[in-house]
């Protein structure tokens, strides 16, 4: 549950509101955060009937963190992330169509099928991956702000680490070189208590903000159960960040109601059956923004019919996209491993890539 | 053509492409206020500011990563590792990143990233500080090696390298630093990757090699006239992409080869070349295929043992004439 109720019932532009938003903002997340909560039930879904293959890791519980910190971005600002980011790839602005046919790796996939799940690719929209090494991205979101620095600012990065991810090396050498730079990025961690199977408590004596602490990055704490409140949070860190104040670090809390991959039991022997439904049952982010509208009057029973409707039509069109779409064509094997095709020397060595 | 220092030839490369390209910024431990730990980047930091040479913390991963993210949103970044053994802390920057990154994101994001330093061994540094750091590099499909012997070759391929659009490992020579040579002025002069380069002709036998072991090639060569042995001198200048052609066309011409190096032997370099020529030359060849390399042993520090287990002119000597049956 939400430790502070953040959430009042108020007035915005002439209209009714909750927790300063008024109620074409609220349907908005709300929807959102069912487009990212059916589409992931349809990837389990395709991964369970064989249609998906490989490692393949919902955020199904996580749909508040995607929705709070991504949707008060701007589409030239930047967001990476780990392997867990199809909903992140969703919220960014990437096609339902693109991301499931990638994970069906197909030709029409956000990379063509050849990135599947873990590496999902969107650079229009802003969308700079997927990365399946835990912490890498961190680097590369130290990178991609030094770039926004370099052009002389007015953007921000967001890179998504997961809560294990904190404990990497290269994810302290990116945080120091962020601070004494004072680079735009928010190094988010979705801190779902588990890294894999491990919990977090185990693994570090310290608590989450504290790892940003000898950096000299400013640390908060937000509760993604509560999309308002991550949204209002990161909407003034985002700007603090663009007009020039230098990194930032949220723990963002959550919980992973599915396995930390499909190849994992949803509860095992890391954490209890029992646990997974107490969190499930009293901190689901959808759940609770839907039974504050309606408690404020701003949602009705039919309206969330017809927007769970709606959603579900968008991911089962997704699913008919992927399910038609084209095999990549083995021609193109060679195709995307370097730039250029070198005219004078050899580039592979296998005796099938000239 | 002017005289110049190897480390010369470089800073000269450098300041040419920094002026033509706004998007080429270096960075690394001591590159700016220090003028670089072997001063390549000498005087650098006043010409271009604290922007464009930017001095980091000692973080190899975390900095390697700056110049992969730096990359994917089309900055053309350059990285100096103080030298190559440090950069193995950055490898996964390197393998899991900057290689992959064109193909996992289906050709959407390509890796314009030069890493530069210097590799192999200098004298007396010690098994940590002495290595040729080549295959670790080559391994990966999606990266380029480039390893110049000469000034002339240091500045047309770096400026090459600067503008490929994919991810290069340019492996200076640490003792080649002070070598002087001809370097054409003309600010437009680039040699291509993957064009190799006779250093020296002669048609008895081939000493392929790539990097600082092309002078100790050509010292081989030397003594091998002497005893009237011509020895053809291949310097590849670039490991990946890989000039086959002039390689089969050494091989054809004297029908017996060794392969030179200063790393260790194992799935080295020459590992690769002599599979190349057996699988496509064989039947040029009037012998089998040496290889020269490194002890496989790492580097001891002691004087004595250093050039013992180093890859020294007379144990060539003694490998093409074991090719030769003299």
């Amino acid at each position: 549950m939400a430790e502070t109720e953040t959430v009042a019932v108020g007035v915005v532009d002439g209209g009714p509101a909750l927790g300063g938003f008024s109620k074409e903002k609220l349907v908005e997340f709300l929807r959102q955060m069912l487009l990212y909560r059916r589409f992931e039930e349809k990837a389990e879904e395709g991964y369970a009937i064989g249609k998906i293959g490989g490692f393949c890791h919902l955020h199904i519980g996580q749909e508040g963190a995607a929705a709070g910190c991504i949707l008060p971005l701007r589409q030239d600002d930047y967001v990476i992330s780990s392997y867990r980011s199809h909903t992140q790839a969703l919220a960014k602005g990437l096609s339902p169509n693109a991301i499931m046919a990638e994970l069906y790796g197909k030709a029409s996939g956000t990379s063509g099928g050849v990135g599947g799940s873990m590496h999902m690719f969107g650079p229009d929209t802003g969308f700079m991956g997927g990365h399946g090494i835990v912490g890498g991205q961190a680097g590369l979101a130290l990178g991609m702000a030094w770039a926004i620095h370099y052009r002389g600012g007015g953007q921000v990065c967001v890179c998504f680490l997961g809560d294990a991810a904190v404990n990497q090396g290269g994810f302290h050498e990116s945080m120091n070189m962020a601070a004494i730079w004072g680079l735009p990025v928010i190094f988010v961690v979705e801190n779902n208590a588990y890294g894999m199977g491990t919990k977090f408590t185990r693994m570090s004596e310290t608590e989450m903000v504290q790892k940003a602490a000898s950096h000299g990055v400013p640390a908060t704490v937000v509760n993604a159960e509560d999309v308002l409140a991550t949204y209002a949070h990161f909407d003034g860190l985002i700007e603090l960040v663009r007009q020039g104040g230098g990194p930032q670090f949220v723990d963002v809390e959550c919980y992973r109601f599915k396995g930390h991959s499909m190849s994992d039991p949803v509860s095992g022997t890391y954490r209890s059956k029992e646990e997974v439904e107490e969190w499930t049952e009293n901190s689901d982010p959808i759940k609770y923004l839907r039974d504050r509208m309606f408690s404020a009057d701003l949602l009705t029973g039919e309206e969330l019919d017809a927007i769970d409707q709606e959603v579900r039509g968008i991911v089962d069109a997704a699913v008919e996209f992927a399910e038609v779409a084209p095999e990549p064509e083995v021609e193109t094997l060679y195709k995307n491993v370097y730039s250029e095709i070198n005219p004078h020397g050899r580039l592979f060595f296998d005796g099938r890539g000239q | 053509m002017a005289q110049l220092t190897y480390r010369d030839a470089l800073n000269q490369a450098l300041v040419e492409e920094m002026e033509r390209d706004e998007s080429v910024f270096m960075l690394g431990e001591e590159v700016a206020e220090y003028d670089g730990a072997y001063k390549v980047s000498k005087g650098l930091l006043e010409r271009f500011g604290d922007k464009r040479i930017k001095d980091t913390p000692i973080s190899e991963l975390g900095f390697a990563g700056l110049g992969v993210g730096a990359a994917m949103v089309g900055l053309r970044p350059i990285v100096e590792f103080m030298t190559f053994n440090f950069s193995i802390l950055a490898l996964d920057q390197v393998i899991n990143s900057a290689s992959k990154m064109l193909s996992m994101s289906g050709g959407q994001i390509n890796i314009p990233l030069v890493l530069r330093g210097p590799s192999g061994a200098a004298l007396q540094l010690g098994a940590q500080h002495s290595q040729a750091c080549e295959t670790w590099y080559l391994h990966a499909p999606g990266v380029k090696v480039v390893t110049p012997s000469t000034p002339a070759d240091a500045k047309g391929l770096l400026k090459s390298a600067i503008r490929d659009n994919d991810p290069v490992a340019f492996m200076e020579g640490e003792l080649l630093y002070n070598v002087k040579g001809e370097v054409p002025d003309d600010d437009d002069f680039i040699i291509p990757l993957g064009v190799a380069d006779l250093k020296r002709e002669g048609g008895d036998v081939s000493i392929i090699t790539h990097g600082s072991m092309a002078h100790v090639a050509l010292q081989a060569a030397k003594q091998l006239e002497k005893e009237g042995i011509e020895a053809d001198v291949l310097d590849l200048r670039s490991l990946r992409p890989l000039d086959v052609d002039a390689i089969l066309a050494t091989v054809a011409k004297t029908n017996r080869a060794i392969y030179l190096e200063e790393g260790w032997p194992y799935l080295g370099v020459g590992a690769q070349i002599v599979s190349i020529i057996m699988e496509e030359a064989f039947d040029d060849l009037d012998a089998p295929v040496l290889r020269v390399t490194q002890a496989d042993i790492p580097m001891p520090y002691n004087k004595k043992l250093e050039i013992w287990a180093k890859p020294g002119a007379s144990r060539v000597v003694e490998a093409c004439k074991r090719v030769l049956y003299v």
